[in-house]
């Protein structure tokens, strides 16, 4: 058994708007990411993936507010910390974050090597700037980056080289776990290409002990992700390895968004994409039963009624759906 | 001489340079090309290659240093800003970012009617510009009803990208150059809009240029595919020829720079 890096149990997140109105966009999520894995997170966008990343570092801020559930980084429970404790002892060396667009946030009048300062000074404020160049010098070299990039400012890095720092930048600290949200949605393929190798090297390299990802590019995923996890609506509809989820994927949810996969191989062309029709349910009053019901091409007359919980099925593998595996299995080999 | 039978847009020696002396950038390089009518193209290129810069000079949007513009045999004059308008209705566009391609002091009426106006509709009665405005919204699966007295900023991305394509509906040009038009929207939300797009073109003929750095996208959509380099074309033909049986390196590295599902994805070519 490998060791297990990061743990959630049941962990439930709500944004409060101006009116008062509580939104869970995160509902009773658990996951585990082991040692060297990577999970991955998929899902259309508002359907909780952005701010389950967000609620996994325990550090919230308004309208985000906690609501139950624990969160266990590495043997060690966070939920409940002093905000201050947990910037200071757990952001960054235990959990690392890359947001969406994080390249876009770069402050324009400071040179790379003060955003690693910046990070490293506020863990421990005694180090040398000297041992931090160093220190930096020697993480950019073996992540295939230029040292000189260090002495650069963000314009005048290329929208990938930058999102390259600002990964190196992120693992300084060598944190267990790392977050990336769509660190390569904004990049042409090439970049992306040279984004996901980069983050492979870091497991390979030791840099960091596992990974979440979260993207709703499928073919992505699929290379990148050892598990994955579909959301929808805040609520885990479908968890697998990746190859089960999107060769064999049991929710109609997650058989949806395989109808929506573009690439460039012999057959993809004549088949028509089938989009799922519809848009998510306004989480304010999230509908009583299964939430993806209004939207399903299954819709059994009791899934508007009752909530569906997670089925496991064996080997990690689960999924939110009123009908048997088999029924299900049978209707996807019927519509093709 | 271009113009034989249904070209609809032609370029010859196309170029774009910007700045000049030693600071001289070529974006667009002689670049050539015959689009028929009716027919999808993908021009295909990686970040800085010159696509959207070609499809700025196809629009009329910046005025080629070099070289000419065919519209159905005809060179193409856009000397004057009437000529300009006159040369729009005949040629539209989808941009990549939907958030910032509306007017945000305009309603969504204002969109519509501006569009309805164009095609010479300015003396049609209220109820039938409204009929029509509904049709076109029906087209994308919108409705007229929640949408009128809206602003297009609370619409979501998908939704506007939608909304643009019932412009397009309205308008009916002979060209639509869609630049990135499913770059910013999720991969859901993208099936929709391709699927509205080709209907689109089926249903009122027009020719569609896809300007892409996703060869995936390209290769759904399109007939023909151009592969732009450096502001050149480097390789173009049917879709099937160039994606599966590429013969330019270039367009090889391209191709293994997608991630796939059915084939191992190498990294180590980078």
């Amino acid at each position: 058994m490998a060791n297990v890096m990061l743990e959630v149990r049941e962990l439930t997140t709500k944004y409060v708007t101006r009116f008062r109105e509580n939104v869970y966009a995160v509902d009773h999520v658990s996951l585990k990411v082991e040692e060297g894995k990577t999970l991955g997170i998929a899902g259309e966008s508002g359907c909780g993936k952005s701010t389950l990343a967000l609620s996994l570092m325990g550090y919230y801020f308004p309208p985000l507010h906690y609501t139950s559930g624990e969160i266990i980084i590495n043997g060690r429970n966070i939920t409940g910390m002093n905000p201050d404790e947990i910037r200071k002892s757990i952001l960054g060396t235990e959990i690392a974050y890359i947001p969406q667009a994080a390249m876009n946030a770069l402050n324009p009048t400071q040179k790379v090597i003060n955003f690693i300062e910046d990070v490293i000074l506020a863990h421990d404020p005694t180090e040398s700037k000297k041992n931090i160049y160093e220190l930096a010098r020697a993480s950019f070299e073996t992540l295939g980056l230029s040292a000189d990039v260090l002495h650069k400012y963000p314009v005048e890095l290329s929208g990938g080289m930058k999102q390259r720092t600002v990964i190196a930048v992120a693992v300084i600290l060598r944190p267990k776990v790392l977050i990336a949200d769509e660190p390569s949605s904004a990049l042409d393929v090439t970049s992306q290409k040279m984004v996901i190798k980069m983050l492979k090297d870091l497991m390979a390299n030791g840099f960091i002990k596992s990974m979440i990802f979260i993207t709703h590019e499928l073919p992505l995923l699929y290379n990148v992700a050892d598990d994955i996890m579909v959301m929808y609506a805040g609520q885990i509809v479908e968890k697998g390895t990746a190859r089960e989820v999107v060769f064999d994927p049991l929710h109609p949810y997650s058989k949806g968004l395989m109808g929506s996969i573009l690439v460039p191989e012999e057959g993809f062309r004549n088949t028509r994409l089938t989009a799922i029709p519809g848009a998510p349910p306004n989480l304010k009053n999230p509908p009583a039963g299964c939430r993806f019901a209004e939207r399903c091409k299954y819709v059994q007359s009791e899934c508007k009624v009752t909530s569906v919980p997670l089925y496991e099925v064996g080997n990690g593998r689960a999924y939110r759906c009123i009908l048997p595996e088999k029924t299900l299995r049978e209707a996807y080999q019927h519509a093709r | 001489m271009p113009g034989e039978n249904n070209t609809c847009l032609s370029g010859r020696g196309l170029t774009k340079v910007f700045g000049f002396g030693r600071r001289k950038t070529v974006a667009v390089d002689h670049v050539d090309f015959d689009f028929r009518e009716g027919e999808v193209v993908s021009i295909v290129g990686e970040s800085g290659s010159g696509k959207t810069t070609l499809a700025k000079m196809i629009l009329g949007l910046l005025n080629p240093t070099e070289g000419e513009l065919y519209f159905q045999g005809k060179k193409l004059d856009l000397s004057t800003y009437g000529k300009k308008r006159e040369y729009w209705k005949s040629i539209q566009a989808i941009f990549q970012d939907p958030f910032s391609s509306y007017n945000i002091f305009n309603k969504i009426d204002t969109v519509f009617l501006d569009c309805i106006h164009m095609r010479g509709g300015r003396h049609l009665p209220r109820a039938q510009k409204i009929e029509m405005m509904a049709e076109a919204c029906r087209f994308v699966n919108l409705k007229f009803e929640e949408l009128t007295n809206k602003y297009p900023f609370e619409l979501s991305g998908g939704q506007m990208q939608r909304l643009m394509i019932a412009r397009i509906f309205l308008l009916k040009p002979k060209i639509l150059v869609a630049d990135e038009p499913t770059s910013m929207i999720d991969a859901c939300s993208r099936a929709t809009i391709l699927d509205y797009l080709l209907d689109l073109r089926n249903e009122i003929g027009m020719t569609l240029i896809f300007i892409t750095h996703d060869i995936g996208l390209a290769y759904y959509v399109s007939d023909t595919v151009y592969i732009m380099e450096r502001g050149k074309f480097v390789e173009s033909g049917s879709a099937d020829e160039v994606i599966l049986r590429p013969k330019h390196p270039y367009t090889r590295r391209l191709i293994s720079d997608v991630p796939k599902i059915y084939e191992e994805w190498d990294l180590s070519t980078v």
